[in-house]
């Protein structure tokens, strides 16, 4: 693969946004069948442009206002945000107050920096195939959620381009839904609770929801490997204090003993468990039996959202397909039925698929027969670089809104007796 | 609504008909009545419902709801009062009419301000709770039905395919046999509060609650139904107000609390000023006792503190004579002048005995009012102790009213669960070495009067004579006076229109 270089960012982004960027798709989704009228026209975009300009409220007219624009100001950056009740690049000119946002995908993002404190391979922005598991099992975790627990059918998840996950949820009713509602289902998936200043961050009652249960059924088929190999949580004394402050005081020296004789972390979390179930239950804060267990995987493993991104409905997040200018990988999405392969060292970077692109351009004009137009070049281009996979995975998330809204329009017409 | 005149000529519909208006003892009020009433009626309709939710309200403060008390003397004042509140009783017609068309009157009296409402909602709220828990359970789908509500009770087979994850998920829920239980079907955003908690257990987009947490559920659509209709009702309002024969009694609904006002005058002149010392120790309540102290102190009160204890001086039988020395002697004490005094103070004393200004005779502050209006601030002894002070201040207060240790425990016990006229109530007990206080306190002035009436033997003070049915007419509303008592004597031969009102209900 090519090295990525950020200086060459805006000749590379002309290349991408010129030929690579899969504008069909993107306004198929969005445009959402044109069911709603204006519903694309009143979409707010946000472009940064070089040397961190930022500009909001962008709105289009079609796909081909939307290529011409794009191509035009070159944006390091594009999010995505609401639909508004006008379109955005007039909120000017509208009445005070009457400028409101009306719908947007229930999104979330799951960013690798908000579980420093339980991995040891990484900080901050760094990413590696270690500590990556998190977010498998947070796809995993979350996803099922949504589709067995809330009946969400359209979940696109995308590759931030850095460290970590992005979730649309793109059904129609969801779209509706009022920032009360996306709070409430943040807070239906949240376990881990607080800052810093917390050490026991899970607390788990008597009763276990089903959400809590089905969740660390996921953790379980992950948690040795990751947790006990890959992150060897219980290695030294350093490493095993920390879980020590999970657990009842009354455990800590028999368990500092014991953990002195065994040799790796498999056999001391094993004792742990042991010791555990053993224990009795003296206070109401201090679990025994499975619970304790279950409490240090889950502050271990289970996913933290940001409930701020979740609840605005004007919230604007990085879209799908968007060049992250730090490391050049391009917000792809990811496969729901290979999330365990998906491995964000191997996504495209924007110079890794324009160099491709060169070498076929190159190759093909050798071969010409002058036949192929160039708009035809230009449409299939991504198709020629490793970026086709991911659009597959799009046009398949696009094949089921449309399955979807045809499955509706027949209800809907069935209904009004129009055939 | 139309308003009949002359000869009342009552609809008479066939039974069927009439069931048919009125299939259940509750409903969520979700259409106004249409029809004719007599003047009278509507007055009357409007008073019994603000004495039906004062006492849902009072009850509530005095027993823990849903308790056995509560429940069954909720039952007495519906029955008393000839409301509605229970199914498959005989000739329930009229109650249901008379429940459907009261709550509508007094929409338009509380939809007047935040507080108003705020009181209003919550009082019917809690008669909705228990008419709600009353219901039997075959009723109740059928009244979830009719009000819309979109909440299926699921069969006993989807209930066994769910056993273990429901019981799980609901707290409410606590070693019960779910096949007792009823669980409903709801859309997940319909219980935001409870999935939010993970209260509840969800699938595919729906919430499978149980009956308990459906209750909560319903409240809240309520709550929400009739805080928006609340507000569409307060926009329309001023084409109401501007009826001369309608706004008098609108006014007067809320701004009556419907116990004794106090306001009337059976026991002027029966107190001396040399009195109020003592009096202040044996028959105030706390919060009166303290505005006493302070000013004996300070010579000096500040305008919610003069307010406050000078309408309850006027209540316990101080003329405006009495008054006007009462307050002169103790600020000149204080180093006032007593011009200024005569220039600054005592017109606002005049004015609080209607002497001044738009003349109106205010009342003396219920309990109520002293607890959820104008906090007391640094520097001002106003408000409900049980309500505004610090608990350690409290216990220390109390303290120093030689309660017991005992005695204390439970007040602050009280405090705690909000109920600041029951712990008013203990500390009567106690000051006063009775077991029952035999009253429910809403008032500082009946505080008073109970007070006396026990230092006194238990014969009964020469007092105003009890009229808690109509409310007082306010002197100071020429007009309405005139129209009540035309009332009064006449058997209203009014005849009114208002075809309007129906919309405005809406």
């Amino acid at each position: 693969m090519e090295a990525f270089d950020p200086a060459e960012l805006p000749e590379l982004l002309k290349l991408y946004y010129r030929r690579l960027f899969p504008y069909a798709q993107y306004y198929r989704w969005l445009n959402y069948g044109g069911v709603v009228k204006n519903y694309f026209q009143h979409r707010e975009f946000s472009f940064t442009l070089k040397d961190d300009i930022y500009i909001r409220y962008q709105s289009f007219n079609n796909q081909s206002d939307l290529e011409k624009e794009m191509q035009k100001m070159n944006p390091y950056k594009i999010d995505i945000g609401a639909v508004y009740s006008h379109r955005p690049n007039q909120h000017n000119t509208v009445k005070l107050g009457a400028f409101q946002a009306q719908e947007k995908e229930l999104v979330f993002d799951i960013d690798m920096t908000d579980y420093d404190d339980v991995r040891r391979c990484c900080s901050s922005a760094d990413i590696c195939s270690k500590c990556w598991t998190l977010m498998t099992m947070a796809i995993h975790i979350i996803d099922r959620a949504l589709k067995e627990d809330f009946g969400f059918k359209h979940r696109l998840w995308v590759y931030s381009g850095r460290r970590g996950v992005h979730c649309w949820v793109c059904d129609g009713s969801v779209r509706k839904l009022s920032s009360a509602v996306r709070s409430g289902i943040v807070e239906y998936l949240s376990v881990v609770k607080g800052g810093q200043d917390v050490k026991k961050k899970v607390h788990l009652s008597e009763k276990i929801h089903p959400f809590v249960r089905k969740s660390i059924n996921i953790i379980k088929k992950y948690f040795e490997d990751y947790a006990l190999v890959d992150q060897d949580i219980l290695e030294n004394k350093e490493s095993w204090d920390k879980i020590l402050a999970l657990v009842p005081e009354t455990m800590h020296d028999e368990l500092q003993q014991s953990f002195q004789k065994h040799h790796n972390s498999l056999q001391r979390w094993e004792h742990l468990k042991k010791a555990a179930s053993r224990c009795q239950n003296n206070s109401k804060n201090d679990k025994c039996g499975p619970w304790l267990e279950w409490e240090i995987m889950l502050q271990y493993c289970f996913p933290r959202l940001d409930i701020n991104v979740s609840k605005g409905i004007n919230h604007l997040l990085k879209s799908p397909f968007s060049v992250h200018p730090k490391t050049g990988r391009i917000s792809v999405p990811i496969d729901l039925q290979k999330v365990d392969q998906f491995d964000p060292f191997t996504v495209p970077t924007i110079s890794s698929i324009c160099h491709e692109l060169d070498v076929i351009s190159t190759k093909e004009e050798e071969k010409e027969n002058g036949a192929e137009s160039d708009i035809k070049h230009r449409t299939r281009d991504y198709k020629k670089t490793s970026l086709a996979p991911f659009v597959k995975v799009f046009e398949q998330f696009l094949e089921n809104l449309d399955k979807s809204r045809k499955g509706e329009l027949l209800k809907k017409s069935d209904l009004q007796k129009d055939f | 609504m139309q308003f009949l005149g002359g000869n009342r000529r009552k609809l008479r519909l066939a039974d069927d008909q009439r069931n048919a208006c009125y299939p259940h003892s509750l409903q969520f009020y979700l259409q106004p009545p249409s029809g004719n009433i007599s003047l009278i009626e509507f007055e009357n309709l409007a008073i019994d419902r603000v004495k039906l939710l004062k006492a849902v309200e009072n009850l509530g403060v005095s027993y823990v709801k849903g308790s056995e008390q509560y429940q069954s003397k909720l039952e007495i004042e519906l029955r008393k009062l000839k409301f509605s509140y229970r199914e498959n009783l005989e000739d329930e017609y009229e109650p249901r009419r008379r429940d459907h068309i009261s709550h509508f009157i007094l929409r338009l009296a509380y939809c007047q301000s935040e507080e108003l409402r705020r009181w209003f909602i919550q009082q019917e709220m809690d008669l909705l709770r228990f008419r709600f828990s009353i219901l039997p359970k075959d009723k109740i789908q059928s009244f979830l039905k009719d009000s819309h509500l979109q909440f299926e009770a699921i069969s006993d087979e989807e209930k066994t395919l769910r056993e273990q994850d429901i019981m799980a998920s609901s707290h409410s829920l606590g070693g019960v046999q779910l096949e007792l239980e009823s669980v409903y079907k709801i859309p997940f955003a319909d219980a935001l509060d409870l999935f939010r908690g993970r209260k509840v257990y969800l699938e595919n987009g729906f919430a499978y609650v149980p009956l308990k947490d459906i209750v909560a559920i319903i409240l809240n659509e309520f709550r929400t139904k009739l805080s928006k209709a609340l507000a569409l009702t307060a926009r329309s309002l001023p084409a109401v107000q501007s009826d001369e024969r309608l706004q008098p009694l609108l006014n007067h609904l809320s701004h009556s609390y419907t116990g004794q006002d106090y306001s009337t005058q059976g026991n002027v002149g029966k107190v001396s000023l040399d009195q109020i010392d003592s009096l202040s120790t044996k028959s105030f309540p706390p919060c009166m006792r303290q505005l006493h102290k302070a000013l004996r102190e300070n010579h000096h009160l500040r305008h919610g503190g003069r307010m406050q204890y000078g309408l309850f001086l006027k209540g316990i039988g101080l003329t405006l004579e009495q008054a006007l020395q009462f307050w002169k002697q103790e600020f000149i004490r204080g180093k006032m002048d007593p011009d200024k005094f005569d220039k600054g103070y005592s017109y606002n004393i005049r004015h609080s005995f209607g002497k001044e200004g738009k003349r109106t005779d205010y009342t003396p502050y219920s309990c109520l009012k002293i607890i959820l209006t104008n906090p007391p601030s640094q520097g001002d002894y106003h408000g409900c102790p049980f309500r505004h002070s610090d608990p350690e201040l409290l216990r220390q207060k109390l303290q120093a009213y030689k309660i017991p240790p005992s005695g204390i425990n439970q007040i602050l016990d009280l405090v705690k669960g909000i109920h600041y006229q029951v712990a008013c109530q203990k500390f009567f007990e106690m000051t006063h070495n009775v077991d029952d206080c035999g009253f429910s306190l809403s008032h500082p002035n009946q505080f008073f009067f109970e007070s006396q009436r026990i230092l006194s033997g238990g014969k009964d003070v020469k007092k105003e004579s009890v009229q808690p049915e109509t409310p007082q007419p306010k002197p100071s509303v020429q007009r309405s006076k005139d129209v009540s008592s035309a009332l009064a004597s006449l058997n209203s031969s009014l005849e009114m229109d208002l075809e309007g009102l129906e919309e405005l209900l809406q």
